[in-house]
């Protein structure tokens, strides 16, 4: 195998009955500047089922170009048809970057690929970028355990591969002046011949809180230490309409649910307000709110490395400082409320 | 049924420190536990086997402490457990890893044959995720990722029902054994070990495999040489401009948030308006 022979940025496009996710948009937003970059296209890859419709839209947030498969067998994710299709477009079409959304689906594709192609695979990357004199990819993620982040390399594998999660990548705006072009391949595989069959697909009731779609989120860290300080955190948020988050160690202590957890593990999240009251700052926790709007944290320890990405901070005991501030809140807003409820 | 679970060793993060000053990690503050999500894929294990009979056979690769990962595994019901150990598999990426892994479990199956093999979702240490799916591309066998509840497993005409989580809900997928699972926390409840275990763990010694002991194996994909990914550098996380910090007592501490909240006036109006 020779390195030189591989060329183009790949995105995996991931949809679900034709309709695309957004992770895959702000993929394309972050691969562009990698193409840019390296100076070649930039490549989306779409599967599924009547898909092909879709494809043009991805010129507009940034694609040269899109391979499709349309395949009724590619109607939902499943492993084996997925990591066959794209094991074939990577043999034939040989791309240099492959970048996949670490969803479920995405995750497993990427793993799979890359025992399929034999080659390196990061996971759950924050930045992307090229060194061009080496012409590397440059893959980096919150590494093991605490503040540091780190940089991973394939050098002598390709394609280079990586996933980043959701919301993690701005998507770009449409620019529906782009063209590109579409090149369509087949899949050659039959149900009857598949190993897994997938009886049914179950949607669950809308989720309880859904981070990041808030507008305000307070967040709860370990400093807050127990129930009683939970319901303290709470009582903030409810003032404030706001919704609950958490680091980690408050969702492995059973606090609260998973589904709240901000961070590399949960979700990443954008609101215009974020109070973080008594989370140290770990970067697998600021990963994920670091591109909050306005951002207030609360730690009675000045150094916390909290404070290098909040907007306001304040050196105070949570217990001392969050039911004062509940309390002014609720005259301000009670005010507040004759005026724009009425 | 024999059911073969891949189990690794991990530092706990919750307990790491970092040290602020050099950003190194103060190792000897993380005691090394079983993988939580690994926890839960030998007790699912232990689970199929009082249904189905059979065995559960634990596989790790690691230090010789690993050791203590599968005396855990143990404690919670498995049968035996193997360790392959060797500085030839040092430095393993997870393909690298998938790799040693799926040599030993090439052997296990010859030896008294695998219906089932189990990992956890990922490990806590690096939560890739990616061995899971590699072992199961490598043994030829379907891998079925995220998954939280076993529904039935029919021995006769070799089937197993799962129920695989993906983002609005979940999947119920079926597949011919044997196939890998890689399993959620949700999917059970470790249960506390039963007095009898507690004894055999404390005394058990796991089988250990050095490279040679497994077969056909290609040296050139063990360890850091088999590795395509390698870290490049690492660095403290660009720090903001900073805080602006509020200083004063309490109370002026409060009123000046109270200010700020104010000034973003869209806030409030988030409150008082649709207040969704
Ligand atoms: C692979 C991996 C993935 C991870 N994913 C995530 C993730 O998605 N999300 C996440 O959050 N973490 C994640 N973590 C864990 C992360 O590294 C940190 O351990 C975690 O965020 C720490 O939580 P914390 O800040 O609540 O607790 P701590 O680090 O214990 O911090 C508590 C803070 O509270 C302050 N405090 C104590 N008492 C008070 C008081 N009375 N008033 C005010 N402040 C007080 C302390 O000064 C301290 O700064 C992950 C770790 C790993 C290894
Ligand atoms: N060194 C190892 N030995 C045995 N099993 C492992 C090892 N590393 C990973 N695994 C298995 O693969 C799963 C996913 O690990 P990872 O891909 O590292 O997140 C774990 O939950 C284990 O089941």
């Amino acid at each position: 195998m020779s390195i030189e022979e591989y060329k183009d940025v790949w995105v995996f496009i991931e949809q679900r009955e034709g309709e695309i996710f957004d992770v895959g948009l702000e993929l394309l937003g972050a691969g562009r500047e990698l193409a840019d970059k390296l100076e070649v296209n930039l490549c989306g890859v779409l599967l599924g089922n009547n898909v092909k419709n879709s494809a043009e839209d991805l010129y507009a947030y940034g694609a040269d170009i899109v391979y499709v498969i349309d395949d009724p067998v590619l109607e939902n994710y499943r492993t084996e048809t997925y990591m066959k299709a794209v094991g074939d477009l990577v043999r034939k079409y040989k791309p240099e970057i492959f970048i996949y959304g670490a969803t479920s689906n995405g995750k497993d594709l990427a793993s799979a690929v890359a025992t399929e192609v034999m080659t390196g695979l990061t996971a759950d990357t924050t930045m992307l970028d090229i060194n061009l004199e080496k012409r590397l990819f440059e893959a980096s993620r919150p590494a093991f355990g605490g503040n540091i982040m780190a940089t991973i390399l394939c050098k002598k594998h390709r394609p280079q591969m990586a996933t980043v999660r959701p919301k993690v990548m701005k998507k770009p705006e449409a620019d529906f002046s782009r063209t590109g072009k579409i090149i369509e391949e087949g899949l050659g595989l039959k149900e009857e011949d598949l190993q897994t069959k997938i009886i049914d697909i179950v949607k669950s009731a809308k989720k309880s809180v859904n981070l990041e779609e808030s507008d305000i989120i307070v967040t709860a860290g370990k400093g807050i230490k127990d129930e009683k300080g939970m319901a303290m955190v709470k009582e903030l948020a409810d003032t404030l309409n706001a919704d609950l988050g958490a680091s980690r160690d408050v969702v492995e202590a059973g606090l609260i649910g998973h589904a709240h957890q901000v961070g590399q593990t949960g979700v990443t999240v954008t609101p215009k307000l974020y109070i973080v009251i008594g989370v140290s700052g770990a970067v697998q926790h600021t990963v994920g709110m670091q591109n909050s709007d306005v951002i207030i944290a609360i730690n009675n320890d000045p150094e916390a490395a909290i404070f290098n990405v909040a907007h306001y901070g304040i050196v105070a005991d949570a217990f001392e400082i969050v039911p004062k501030l509940t309390a002014e809140l609720k005259k301000a807003l009670d005010k507040e409320g004759v005026t724009t409820n009425g | 049924m024999n059911i073969l679970v891949s189990i690794k060793q991990v530092p706990d993060t919750k307990v790491i420190k970092v040290n602020p000053k050099t950003n190194t990690l103060d190792r000897s503050s993380a005691p090394a536990i079983l993988n939580p999500y690994d926890a839960h894929a030998v007790q699912e294990a232990v689970r199929l086997k009082q249904k189905h009979g059979g065995k559960v056979i634990v596989l790790s690769m690691g230090p010789p402490q690993a050791a203590n990962a599968i005396r855990k595994c143990v404690e919670i019901g498995a049968d035996e457990g193997y360790l392959i150990s060797d500085k030839k598999f040092a430095g393993a990426d997870t393909l690298a890893t998938s790799y040693a892994l799926y040599k030993a479990i090439e052997k296990l199956e010859k030896e008294q044959g695998i219906d089932l093999v189990l990992c956890g979702k990922h490990a806590i240490d690096g939560d890739t995720g990616q061995v899971g799916p590699g072992i199961a591309r490598r043994m030829g066998m379907p891998p079925l990722t995220n998954v939280i509840n076993v529904e039935s497993v029919d021995t006769d005409n070799k089937l197993i029902r799962v129920h695989r989580k993906i983002e609005e809900g979940h999947e119920v997928i079926e597949s011919p054994l044997p196939c890998l699972l890689t399993v959620e926390k949700t999917i059970n409840e470790v249960e506390y070990a039963p007095l009898p275990n507690m004894l055999r763990a404390a005394r058990y010694e796991p089988y250990v495999w050095s490279v040679d002991d497994l077969e056909d194996v290609d040296i050139k994909q063990l360890g850091l040489k088999g590795s395509p990914t390698i870290v490049g550098t690492m660095w403290p996380p660009e720090k903001s401009s900073g805080a602006e910090m509020i200083e004063g007592s309490t109370d002026e501490q409060v009123s000046r948030l109270l200010e700020v909240m104010n000034d973003t006036q869209e806030l409030l109006a988030v409150k008082g308006g649709d207040g969704a």
